[in-house]
Parts: structure tokens; sequence; C-alpha cells
């Protein structure tokens, strides 16, 4: 699942400007949510600043993984990607046109990319049964309500969910398991080439996550899909992505292949968290909580870099000064100052290093 | 970790190969209710009592406008008036009967009325939110800050005595309450997952509350009407009461109560009639709405 | 927390305007001339346009408003056309009394009402529960003014032990408190009680069972918390939704009166509310409905901040 072979590329009469331009491109994405003034309307405003300053990319045919705490900014993040919620400023870039742009409107954007949800249970009407709350999309779109079901049939079959037994129940009647690939069968009703899957597996018992997991794989193989794969799951993120990005406070700290991000992360708090990873191994014991306290408040996020208050490594500097985003490998790069040239840190001999052996941090 | 799953799009084991059409939330909560006995005895009373309403010219014994000064405050069972007669002589029981048109009608259509019109404004000042939201939600709060009583004989003081006018009245009494439900029912169900997967799907506003929100906050919001139907019944005939409703002669059950106040200390229980049927109708359709509160509360 | 209070005031201010402008409005909805009641048909043009003048009826209507606010915050609602005599004095006679029987009723209402409610939670399920449950329900069913008519009947008409009218064998309209003027006042205040003990029980029942059902009550009652050590908590974490209830109900009594004063001819707000209907006498009617409507919103806003107070889990949002 990790290895760098180019990922299958379904020619797409959609596609417009080729494998080399990235299917999404987030710019600068920033949103804040304003908060009611606690005193009179005497003091500084407070927002939450749940996205504060996002840009990557996702490529066409890969699986991008998104990790991080809760709080950090993933749901936002995804919600802003399906423009549920509109940024505050920042640019979503798809497929070369600029979502809503008279290039690129709403509607056409709609049909492209498509959201699996965390709740299962909620993200399905429960007073509409099955198939019609998968035919939904495309009658939207113009498609007879006769072709709409027929879909929505060969969309269940393809779930693994026999029409003749669940096109006609209702959500209650089904399990977790089967009320996700309902929420992807109807996320695919639309034929998207962008699926963002936001915490979709989470809330399932772990045989059943496999099983959703093996099938989200069969399908993106089958349609030529580009996966935004949000999870809080190290383990399930590892298996499924090609590329991960690492989120905290609202900011993105490390970009980089799965290989790398897990194998030699460059970001102290990647490393704490992986270190978080529980293993299976008895032999492999923590003794000491490779994360201190809870992460601070995204309303009053800490001066310079985020997370210099957490972190086991942090300087003066740190408090003072916000961190670039910065390249240290190919396609591998993180937002720590220890990486950034002339910024005045000094690097301390057990900083974790380019050397650092996966075997310290990994657990195989 | 990386334990291989074989890939299941093979179907789950077992269960024959029909089609399977599950029973909708409308026709569970009808199942239910049908099961509920003190429900379907109300149902069954507010059935009869529309039914002699209805049928009422037809099966009436005698003329209830028939006005005889010699006949009057006959007692209950006197020989060819068998709930007496009236301060006027009229046949107490074909009063009654047909009475019962006025008042039942008067009940029952400014809740039908207020349901349409409450339930629009909810509906949309509740998925619309925003500034639309306040608008609305405060006018409806200032005639909420009535009590219902008082802006009802208020508004029929101001508009006089009539049919037409009580309605009116009655009818701007409920529209807050009935407003206030739809949009708190529609402000959370705005907020649910599947509202914006269907927004993630491309679907203009309008189908979305038609397709989503519709279904599922109507069931709340009628059930919370139908239980405002005793109460409209009462107000009403309270607004005959003191004139302010159905003029006489009309017969209507709460203006016979006014009328017949003269008669408590010569014929004591014509002059309680009318209220008896006032209260068996509003009791009736209280346990039909505490039945239909049940009937949707269970939890599938 | 003062933030809140003073957010809950100002929210309150433009409801009382909303209201104070409905009522208003209420003469202008009015169909026919409000003057017909005390001029003959037959006056001349000259002394219509005096009347008119004098009360006020000859300017747009927003200058209307404006002057009408104005002198109700100074205490003038104008003058009775029927009876000449100021407005806020009939108004606040009455209100004294309407005070009286509403009190009273709300009192007994909750008495009894907190009683059946919470024997019914306590003993869900039991026949106690259905016989209370009942009570309510014909509480909140019955026509009050009907029940009146019949408590009339059988304790007036019938036993006489009570008389059906007034509020005192004189039938002036003064109060003292002595037996025999608290007899008038047994009849309508009990017959008022049903309309809050209704509510009143069926909010006490769902509280105590919601309360009893949750789990950290199984919990002190593991720890050895007797019979009379969980009543009493009940009763803590009753106590302040029902005491807004009740304090809602007061004030919906002091408003919904009319009925019941009607029907016992009761000397207060709602009498006088019947007479202003009758003679079409619209300045005492918009008086009467803007102090009782006023009346209304402040106990609502004293309810809520009681609330706030009393009770740390409400959200200030």
């Amino acid at each position: 699942m990790n290895d760098m072979t180019t990922p299958t590329t379904a020619v797409d009469p959609r596609d417009v400007g080729g494998p080399r331009q990235p299917l999404m491109r987030v710019q600068a994405l920033k949103k804040h949510f304003p908060l009611k003034r606690s005193s009179l309307g005497f003091g500084p405003k407070s927002a939450v600043r749940a996205v504060d300053g996002v840009s990557f990319e996702i490529r066409k045919g890969e699986t991008l993984g998104v990790v991080g705490e809760s709080g950090c900014g993933k749901s936002t993040t995804a919600r802003l990607l399906m423009q549920l919620i509109v940024q505050d400023s920042g640019e979503l870039v798809f497929d070369g046109a600029t979502v809503g742009a008279r290039e690129l409107p709403l509607r056409d954007f709609r049909r492209q990319t498509q959201m699996v949800f965390q709740d299962s249970y909620s993200s399905l009407n429960p007073r509409m049964t099955i198939e019609d709350s998968v035919a939904f999309g495309p009658t939207v779109h113009g498609v007879s309500s006769r072709d709409a079901l027929n879909r929505a049939h060969d969309l269940l079959a393809r779930v693994g969910l026999e029409p003749a037994r669940f096109a006609g129940r209702y959500p209650h009647e089904l399990s977790g398991g089967q009320r996700q690939r309902v929420n992807i069968a109807r996320a695919l009703a639309l034929e998207p080439r962008l699926v963002i899957l936001d915490e979709a597996v989470s809330a399932l018992d772990k045989s059943v996550e496999a099983q959703v997991l093996n099938l989200l794989e069969d399908l993106k193989r089958d349609f030529g899909l580009t996966y935004l794969f949000i999870s809080h799951d190290l383990h399930v993120v590892r298996y499924m992505s090609d590329r991960v990005l690492v989120m905290y406070l609202g900011q993105v700290v490390e970009v980089g292949t799965a290989t790398q991000v897990f194998d030699a992360p460059r970001h102290p708090y990647t490393r704490a968290l992986l270190r978080s990873m529980p293993s299976g191994d008895p032999m492999q014991r923590t003794t000491e909580a490779p994360l201190s306290g809870d992460p601070p408040n995204p309303i009053d996020p800490p001066s310079g870099c985020r997370f210099h208050t957490r972190c086991a490594f942090a300087q003066a500097v740190c408090s003072q000064t916000q961190p670039d985003f910065i390249e240290t490998a190919a396609g591998h790069g993180a937002a720590c100052l220890r990486w950034q040239p002339g910024s005045g840190y000094m690097p301390p001999p057990d900083f974790p290093d380019l050397a650092e052996t996966a075997a310290e941090v990994a657990h195989v | 970790m990386s334990a291989t799953i074989t890939s299941t799009t093979r179907p789950a084991p077992s269960a024959p190969l029909q089609a399977v059409r599950s029973r909708s939330h409308g026709a569970n909560v009808l199942r239910r209710l049908l099961r509920n006995p003190v429900a379907m005895t109300a149902a069954t009373i507010i059935l009869l009592l529309i039914l002699v309403a209805i049928f009422a010219p037809w099966i009436m014994p005698a003329d209830p406008f028939a006005t005889s000064m010699f006949k009057r405050l006959r007692p209950v069972g006197t020989p060819g008036y068998p709930l007496g007669t009236d301060e006027l002589g009229r046949d107490l029981l074909s009063r009654l009967m047909l009475g019962g048109r006025l008042s039942l009608f008067m009940g029952i259509a400014p809740v039908i009325m207020a349901f349409v019109i409450g339930s629009a404004l909810g509906i949309l000042a509740g998925y619309a939110g925003g500034k639309v939201n306040t608008v609305i939600m405060r006018c409806i709060d200032v005639l909420y800050a009535f009590p219902s009583v008082l802006l009802a004989i208020a508004l029929s003081g101001a508009l006089g005595a009539g049919i037409t006018n009580a309605l009116i009245s009655l009818t701007v009494v409920f529209v807050p309450q009935i407003a206030r439900i739809a949009e708190s029912v529609t402000t959370q169900v705005r907020r649910s997952d599947y509202v914006d997967a269907a927004r993630a799907s491309g679907a203009p506003a309008l189908t979305i509350v038609r397709r989503h929100v519709f279904g599922n906050v109507i069931g709340p919001i009628f059930v919370y009407a139908t239980s405002l139907i005793s109460v409209s019944m009462i107000l009403a005939s309270g607004l005959s009461f003191l004139g302010l409703g159905v003029k006489p002669p009309q017969p209507e059950w709460g203006l016979m109560l006014n009328t017949l106040r003269t008669a408590i200390y010569s014929q004591p229980l014509i002059a309680a009639l009318p209220g008896v049927l006032i209260f068996v109708t509003s009791v009736s359709f209280n346990m039909l709405a505490d039945g239909l509160r049940t009937a949707m509360e269970v939890k599938q | 927390m003062i933030s809140y209070l003073l957010r809950r005031i100002g929210y309150a201010l433009p409801i009382m305007l909303g209201v104070s402008f409905l009522c208003f409005m209420l003469v202008h909805i009015a169909p026919g001339d409000p003057l017909v009641s005390i001029l003959p048909a037959d006056a001349s043009v000259d002394l219509q346009q005096q009347m008119m003048k004098l009360y006020g009826f000859d300017r747009p209507w927003p200058v209307q408003f404006a002057q009408w606010i104005w002198r109700a915050l100074h205490g003038d609602l104008g003058t009775s056309i029927a009876t000449a005599r100021p407005v806020t004095q009939e108004v606040f006679k009455a209100v004294g009394n309407t005070f009286m029987l509403a009190a009273l009723a709300t009192l007994i209402g909750f008495a009894f009402g907190s009683l059946f409610g919470f024997v019914a939670g306590y003993f869900r399920n039991s026949w106690m529960d259905r016989a209370a449950s009942f009570i309510s329900v014909i509480g909140v069913s019955l026509p009050h003014y009907w029940l009146g008519m019949v408590l009339v009947i059988i304790f007036s008409a019938k036993l006489m032990w009570l008389p059906a009218t007034g509020a005192g064998p004189d039938g002036s309209g003064l109060w003292k408190w002595d037996a025999e003027h608290v007899k008038y006042l047994i009849l309508p205040a009990v017959t008022m009680s049903f309309i809050p003990m209704g509510i009143v029980a069926r909010t006490v029942r769902a509280l105590v069972a919601d309360i009893l059902s949750q789990e950290f009550v199984i919990g002190l009652r593991a720890r050895g918390l007797g019979d009379f050590g969980v009543f009493k908590h009940v009763v803590k974490n009753c106590a302040p939704t029902a005491l807004a209830v009740m304090g809602l109900q007061l004030g919906y009594l002091l408003g919904g009166s009319i009925l019941i004063e009607t029907v016992f001819s009761w000397p207060g707000t709602g009498f006088l509310l019947n007479q202003a209907i009758f003679q079409r006498d619209l300045p005492l009617l918009q008086g009467t409905i803007l102090v009782l409507a006023l009346f209304f919103v402040g106990l609502n806003l004293i309810v809520d901040v009681l609330q706030t107070l009393f009770d740390p889990r409400i959200e200030r949002a």
C-alpha cells in the first residue's frame, strides 16, 4: 500500500491538466469561527482559529492521509474542501480551475468531489430508504429517477450490499459497517474524482473496519479515484496512504510519503505522535509520555511555533518566530525552526535527525 | 498489522433473495397508534362527534331555532325533548348536535391554518438562519409575549364579534407557538450530517428542504399542533361565551353556556350540558395527541 | 453574570416596545369609529372633530403612538370613554383584585399539582401515577369557565355554602381580609387553580421521573442514602424548574383571568376588559391590555433571571 509505484491512472474524460497537475491544490486556507463576546462588547473579539493558513496539494490517483489530534482542524479542512463552509481567505484549485469561479461553478465542483462522514447513522436521512438516499445525488443533477435508482442498485451491489435485501430498508435497520458502505455508495453515485473520507472508519469495530478499508481500496482501483483520508488512527493511515500530512492546531506541520513520515519524521510533533502509537509487542514499553499536557486552546494559540509549549526540544527562539514550511528532502517537508536555515535554532545533540533509524521510532 | 483480508464484495451470507421493502416511519407510527386503546377510544369519540355534527341537519329530532315561550327550560327527559329545552324553549339536543358543527370547526380550523402558516415561517427561519431567522423569530416573540387568552380576547375585542374574526384571532394566537417548534426542530435537522451530505451533492436549498428537512420536521410539529386542538376548542368556546365569537341565534356550545347561565338555579343540569360536550371533546383530543406523541417517541 | 442579566433585560425591551405597539394598533385595526360609543349619532361635525382632537385621533398614527407611549411612561393611560375616569386608576384598582385571585389560584394549583406530579413520578406506572396523570389531563382539558359554573351550581345554588358572584357582600369591590370576604374568593380561586394544577403536575411528574431514573440516584442509594435523603435530593433538583413554571403560570393567570372573572363577576382586570370590549371603550381596552401584557413580559424576565441565579447549569448563551 505504501509503495511508490504510480497509482492507477485510468484516463478520465474530465481530466484537464494531466497526471502532473495536482487534482486539488489548497492555498493558504483560513477559517476562524468568531466567538460571542463574553463582556459587553469591550475587549478583543476572540475566535477559534480552526484552520490558520493551510496549504497542500492532492495528487491525482493518490491517497493523501491527514493525521492530527482532535481539534487540530482536520474536519474543518475537510468541510472547507467540500465548501460546506466557506473559508475566510485562501483558494481551492481543482485540476487547475479555481473552485467557485466562472470556470468551475460550485455545482460542477460538487459533482467531482464527494465526502464520506464519520457518523454513519447521522449522515443518512432516517426517513429515506437506502436506495433513495443513494439515488438522491444523481436526481439533483438531472438523472431520471429510474436511472438514478438503477445506478443506486448497482452501487449498492458494488459495495457489498445486495440490493434486493437492502435497497428498501431504512438506516436504522442496518449495522454501522453496512451504513458506512451505503455512505460510500452514496458518495460514488455522483461519479466523483476526489473522495474525502473524514474519519470514515473511526466509528467501526476493527474487523468491520478492515473490510471497509479493503473495499475502499478496491473501489479506488476500479473507479480511478483519489482519496483524502482523514483519521486519528495512525495505523490505518499508514496502511491506506501514499502520502501523509500532519496537522497541529490549524496548521500543517509535516508532509511526506508515508514511509518518510512514519519512518523518519522531521517534526517533533510527528515524532511524539508516532511514539504514542500503541504497539502489539510487549517488549516495547514506553516509559515516559511522549506528549505532555493537553493541546492548547485554538482560540489563543501559543506565540511563535505553536507546538513549542509541548515540544521536548523547544528553545527560546521557538516562542518568538513562526516557522516556515521547509522541504528537507524531495517531497518531505516540515514546519520546524530546526530545519530553517538562519532561524537561530541550535539543534541539540539528541534532536531526532536524518540519521535516526527507523527502529527508534516506528513499531513494526 | 497489514493482515490481508480478502476483499468483501461478496454479499453477506444467508437470507432468501426477495426484494424487501420496509415499512415507512409514518406507517409504523400509525400501527402503534392503532394498538393504543386509550388513543383509539378517544379517536372513536371524536369521530362520532364529527359525524353527528356533519349529519346534524338530518338526524336532529327537532328544529334548533324554533322558540317557544311556553316550553322554556324543560328538564331532561321531557317527552319530545330528550335533553330538555333552553331558555328560549328550543330543543337542547338539536342545538347541541348542530352546535357541534361550529364548535368543532372553530376548534380545528384555526389550528390547521396556524399549522400551515406557522410551519412555513418556522421552517424558513430554521433553515435560512442568520438575519432571516432573527427577524422572523423576533416578530414571533412579540406575539408570544402575550398570554394566549389575553391575545385572543384583545384581537377579538378589537376586531369585533363574529366567526371570521374569531378564527383570525385564534390563528394569530397559535401561529407563534407552532412557528417556535418548527424553527427549533428545523434548526436541529439543519445541523445534521445528512443535510450536509445533501448540500454536498449540489442540491438547491428548496430541494433539500422538500426532500430531507420536511419529512423529518413535520412529525414533531404535527404532534404539537394536535395537542393545541383541545386548547383551541376551549378558547373558541370561551370567546363565544364572552359574546365575541359566534353570534346568537347560531348554536355553539360556548355561546350556549353563556345564554344558559340564567338557568343555573332552575335547571342546573341543562345549564351544564354544553360544557360537558366541550370537556369530553377536549379530553379526547388530548388523549389522542398524547397517544400520537407516544407513538412517535419510540426509538426505532 | 451581570452581562447576561443586562443582555436579558436588553432583549426584553424591544419585546415590550413591540407589545406596546401591538396594543396601540388594536385600536386601529378595529372597524368603526372609536368615538361611536360616546357620541350620539347625530353629533355635529364640529363636535366630532373636537372630540377627535381631545382623544388625539386626528394625528397620524406614528405621532399618536409616540404620544401614547410618552404619556404611558408618565402613568397616564388616557381616559375611559365610557366612564370618563382615568384609565390608569381603573386598571390599578382592578389589578389588585386580580392579583389576589391569581396568586391564590397559583398557590393552590402549585401545591396540589406538585403533590400529584410528585406522587406520579415517584411511583411511576402504578395506579397512583395513572390517577395523578388523569387529574392533570383533566386540568388542562377543562373549560374553566364551565367548571366555575358547575362549582357555582353545586356550592352556591344547591348547597348554599358559598356566594356565587362578586367580591364582597356589599358588592363595592372594597376588599377586607375577613371571613365574609374570603368566602367570595374561594370558588373563583379554586376554579382558577385547575389550570396551573394540570400543567404543574405534568411538569413535576416528568422532572421527578427523569431525576429518579438518572444513574446518580442509584449511586446515592448504594451509598446508603435512605428514602428521605433521596426525597430531599429530588426536591432540590426539581425546585428551580417547578418554581419557574409556577411563576409563568401566575403571569398567565393574571393575563387570562377574564373568563373566570366574568363567571363570578369578580371586579378584576378581566372584568374590566369585558366591559371595555362591550362598550367599545378603546382607551380602556388598550390600557388594560398594555398593563397586563407588560406584567407578563416582566414576570417572564424575573423568572428567567431567578432561574439563572439559582440553577448554575443553565447555559448563558
